[in-house]
């Protein structure tokens, strides 16, 4: 894509004013968005790699209390929902709408998916007494509690992306069906795409911290 | 494979659509690296463990980067922007680290 494509400018709707449009920019500017994603869960990654060169004992013995069956699972499915939406993506920009509706419809329930798994697995931690806040949690060791609290704190934060990224899904879902993003005009849901495969990218490294340290 | 880039009336380029079957395989490569990590976390428990975590979890990372979210296939400043960020990132823990390493 040569610069003159990307600062290309398209005739405007309703009228003959031509509406200027930069592909590249809007592109440039959602990965600047998601490097500053990259910095907040970068920063509480640093906390734990600390903590855990500290007490790496404390962290062992903290992390049996996961459930490492859960934690791959919503792996599994976070990696198809990643899968779905990048074909939702080029779906659309094939020109194929109803194939790129039902991927969009598959990521999003998939990601449902993962919310309900989320779900169940902090019940459990929660009827154990294993939530910020409980007895059972400040009469632990500094180090295993700081291991929960930082469990809670980075798949929390995680899951609150999850479900920010289903309702730019929801949005995009209603505008491809409407038109207004199309063959031509696919960088919305291009950027959401993005913006998922992100989410994904960070389950993948919370897996090994959290599920596979024991 | 297919990259030609075929313009259309509308302006901006329309961009090389990557075959759906690179996605699949690149999905199944994601899950079986998946495998590999818990398998090892399972039956090498300890250094071996997080030895195949660590060195597997970022080579998934670069295939979700590389080809789910296209950094492959952008223009060289978008991986120029990209190892930047990771820089600034890898500055402040290797920082940090130090701080904490020799109190």
């Amino acid at each position: 894509m040569s610069a003159d494509h990307a600062h290309a400018l398209e005739a405007g709707r309703g009228n003959d004013l031509p509406v200027h449009r930069d592909d590249e920019g809007s592109k440039t500017g959602m990965w600047l968005f998601l490097f500053t994603e990259l910095l907040l869960f970068g920063g509480l990654f640093l906390i734990y790699a600390v903590y855990r060169s500290m007490d790496g004992a404390a962290f062992h013995h903290a992390a049996e209390e996961l459930n490492r069956t859960l934690g791959v699972t919503n792996t599994v499915v976070l990696l198809t929902s990643s899968l779905t939406m990048v074909l939702s993506v080029s779906a659309l920009q094939r020109g194929n709408r109803s194939r790129s509706l039902a991927m969009l419809t598959a990521t999003f329930l998939l990601s449902c998916c993962f919310l309900v798994i989320k779900y169940f697995e902090w019940s459990a931690k929660y009827h154990h007494g294993i939530f910020p806040g409980t007895e059972h949690i400040h009469a632990l060791p500094a180090g295993e509690g700081l291991f929960f609290s930082l469990y809670f704190m980075m798949t929390g934060l995680h899951g609150i992306h999850v479900v920010i990224g289903m309702i730019a899904m929801a949005i995009v879902f209603a505008k491809v069906r409407s038109g207004s993003i199309n063959q031509d005009r696919h960088g919305a849901l291009e950027y959401v795409g993005l913006y998922w495969h992100l989410v994904d990218l960070i389950w993948v490294f919370l897996l090994p911290l959290f599920y596979l340290t024991n | 494979m297919n990259h030609s880039h075929s313009m259309t009336h509308g302006g901006n380029a329309r961009p090389h659509v990557l075959p759906d079957g690179l996605f699949v395989g690149i999905w199944v490569g994601l899950l079986l690296l998946t495998a590999a990590t818990v398998s090892a976390s399972v039956f090498f428990p300890g250094k071996i463990g997080i030895l195949v975590a660590v060195l597997v979890t970022p080579a998934k990372a670069a295939l979700i980067l590389m080809y789910f979210m296209h950094l492959k296939y952008e223009k060289p400043a978008f991986v120029a922007m990209f190892l930047v960020a990771v820089g600034i990132l890898a500055i402040f823990m290797g920082l940090t680290f130090f701080d904490y390493l020799h109190r």
